[in-house]
């Protein structure tokens, strides 16, 4: 008994010994938070399914194979930005995360921004849409992966400005990301010549569009912008087919608008919308053959959303800084510094690279939602009207804000 | 000025649901004086069942009109059978505690498999299309719904202030030793009360599909607001609680166009004002 218990304390010790000294040389272990709303409005198009992203970026990274340790723990922000920086908060103070990701809804993803700066953590936004996190609020510490308001303002509102709509006439869900969507939206539309002629800001969250859509019907406006995202877009697209607002000529502008949301209104409702996305699993071979690998993990069979996609690719990305590096350095500018400094290239959104400012630069696709007789299978929802390259999409650095452009 | 018409419209057809929901919650609290937070959950599986009887069944709106409430209703019935009517005699706040738990336990399981966006529910064909009104388009299924649910909410206050079924009902709330007493099986109209209320709420579910989405969350987002409904009308009060949903609708709607950012706070500040002058409520009587 007594000998049987040294021989277990000296074989700790020599375990601890060794162990204190692989972390000395390299150390290979990392930690990643999912944040997300994993419940709420926006729980479809990221939530469980960015968790799913991150941990299949895991896998293909083959890193385990070559002695990395890697976890991965998942959080509910609720949409609200004190649960979600009292998350972020634990998770580096207690868990010892490195990295966080996804955090969709603009307002938490600003106030976890903060935080992730305050602890050099790693912050790879997939989910939010405000071009503030690489703008004004831009930190050494982020990088923003798929997409912000700035470029859908670009995109969407411009393509529609062009095409005759040049009155506007705002649905804006009241916070951080609605706010700045209609900001750079408005700015679009009167540097094409055109006019905004009123809006409405709405709560988050709000079943009946009804009130505010008759609101946007009086204003006579050509296009109607929606500023909101989630299950506030496809509440508004399907109470706006029923008080007959597109076929009294006027025509709604879904400046954000996701695979999921899509897939909640239906074809038949959604069929010709306009919109931009910078991912969709039916591009080609490499994101159809990701997204087969994704939709059966998934639990209703989805195939991943834009934010899940990249979520995806920039822990993949991640994994290039680190391996680059040789091992974890815990340093989080450090990271991101790496992560610049590497040009992107991935399955899901081809080559790219990031900006000094965080900004990840990728093409961008305007898509039309397809015809219910022009769908083949239960997912195949958009049809591709062109492409905007990603220098074009997105802020010139030129007009940037961002403090970590002028050293 | 005509935009103001059109609000109040907008208001009265979301004061439907309002009353038709606080309606249910006060036929329950009334008879069997249970605090149902499952409300909202019980509306939700009536956007359900209406969505599964349409896909899977075939079965169209109408009859999801009829059978969505009996099958909802009767998944109530078993809940009181076998849960609620352990209950009676304990304080509000076991009813209240035990309700909210089923709530989270229903939603979490259809978040589960259907996740949150929803599914879609489309209009009947018969309901499709609006009519211009001059100072608004009025689509068709709107104007059903208030006309509907406005028969439904008179014929429930005929049926348990008028009738005498309802005047069993009333007594047995009272007391229910006498009446039965006179050879009426109190606890079996208890249970077909509560599944009565939750039919209601499953009725106003069905209502609701083809407006918004049929979603898990549907009736969480809404049963704060009617639980204020039913506060301001006087618990338990069934004319009360009818009157002050489309009462309520119509503020919020007026509150939607002359300061949309409070309108999902008005109903609360009412609540507040209304409690502070009256605490039983606008009908309610003294306990």
């Amino acid at each position: 008994m007594m000998t049987k218990s040294i021989a277990s304390f000296l074989l700790g010790t020599a375990l601890a010994v060794s162990a204190t000294g692989a972390a000395f040389a390299q150390d290979k272990t990392v930690k990643i938070g999912a944040l997300s709303d994993q419940s709420g409005l926006y729980a479809d198009l990221g939530g469980p399914g960015s968790t799913l992203a991150a941990q299949m970026a895991i896998e293909d990274s083959g890193l385990a194979a070559k002695g990395w340790k890697i976890d991965i723990i998942s959080g509910d922000h609720q949409n609200k930005p004190d649960i979600g920086t009292a998350i972020a908060r634990q998770w580096f103070d207690v868990d010892k995360v490195d990295v966080i990701v996804d955090v969709p809804n603009s307002g938490v993803a600003l106030a976890v921004n903060n935080v992730i700066k305050e602890k050099n953590g790693v912050y790879i936004n997939s989910g939010a849409a405000t071009s503030d996190l690489t703008n004004a609020q831009c930190s050494p510490n982020t990088v923003h992966w798929t997409y912000d308001t700035y470029m859908l303002a670009h995109t969407t509102g411009q393509a529609l400005v062009k095409a005759g709509g040049d009155t506007w006439f705002f649905l804006t869900a009241d916070y951080a990301f609605g706010a700045a969507l209609e900001r750079d939206t408005t700015a679009v539309v009167t540097a094409n010549g055109g006019k905004v002629v009123g809006g409405v800001k709405h709560p988050l969250n709000t079943p009946d569009f009804s009130s505010f859509l008759l609101q946007a019907q009086a204003s006579k406006a050509k296009i109607i912008g929606l500023a909101n995202a989630g299950g506030d877009t496809t509440n508004t697209i399907k109470q706006a087919a029923e008080f007959g607002i597109v076929k009294g000529g006027q025509k709604l502008a879904a400046l954000l608008l996701f695979l999921t949301d899509v897939k909640a209104i239906g074809l038949e409702t959604a069929q010709g919308l306009n919109f931009t996305e910078t991912f969709y699993w039916d591009m080609n071979d490499q994101t159809r053959a990701f997204s087969k690998r994704f939709a059966e993990k998934m639990k209703n069979n989805a195939p991943p959303t834009m934010v899940q996609a990249g979520v995806y690719a920039g822990v993949r990305h991640y994994f290039k800084a680190l391996e680059a590096l040789g091992g974890n350095p815990h340093d989080g500018a450090k990271v991101v510094e790496k992560m610049k400094s590497m040009p992107t290239e991935d399955d899901l959104f081809g080559k790219g690279e990031i900006q000094p400012n965080g900004r990840t630069i990728h093409n961008a696709y305007l898509f039309e939602v397809k015809k219910p007789s022009e769908s083949k299978g239960p997912w195949d929802f958009y049809k591709l009207v062109g492409t905007v390259p990603g220098d074009q999409a997105f802020t010139p650095l030129s007009e940037s804000k961002c403090a970590l452009l002028k050293k | 000025m005509q935009a103001l018409y059109a609000q109040l419209l907008v208001g009265l057809i979301n004061g439907s649901f309002y009353a038709l929901l606080s309606l249910g919650l006060a036929v329950i609290f009334g008879m069997l004086n249970i605090i149902n937070f499952a409300h909202g959950a019980l509306y939700m599986m009536g956007a359900f069942v209406a969505y599964f009887l349409l896909n899977l069944g075939g079965i169209n709106y109408w009859w999801a009109l009829l059978f969505a409430p009996i099958i909802v209703g009767i998944f109530g019935m078993i809940l009181e059978r076998t849960m609620l009517q352990w209950l009676t005699g304990l304080d509000h706040l076991y009813g209240l505690l035990l309700t909210f738990g089923i709530a989270l336990i229903v939603q979490g399981v259809f978040q589960n498999y259907f996740g949150s966006s929803g599914l879609p529910y489309a209009i009947p064909d018969q309901l499709k299309g609006g009519m211009n009104l001059g100072f608004m388009f009025l689509p068709v299924y709107r104007g059903w719904v208030v006309i509907f649910s406005l028969v439904v909410c008179i014929a429930t206050w005929f049926l348990i202030e008028k009738t005498r079924l309802g005047a069993y009902l009333r007594a047995a709330t009272e007391n229910p030793t006498l009446v039965r007493a006179f050879g009426v099986n109190v606890p079996r109209m208890i249970t077909l009360t509560y599944g009565l209320g939750v039919g209601l709420a499953a009725l106003a579910g069905v209502l609701s599909a083809p407006i918004n989405q049929v979603r898990p969350l549907m009736g969480a987002d809404l049963i704060i607001v009617v639980f204020a409904v039913v506060v301001i009308g006087g618990m338990g009060s069934i004319m009360g609680s009818i009157i002050t949903g489309f009462a309520l609708g119509v503020i919020e709607g007026l509150t939607k166009y002359f300061y949309p950012e409070a309108s999902n706070t008005v109903v609360f500040v009412l609540m507040v004002l209304v409690l502070l002058v009256k605490p039983t409520g606008l009908t309610g009587r003294a306990a």
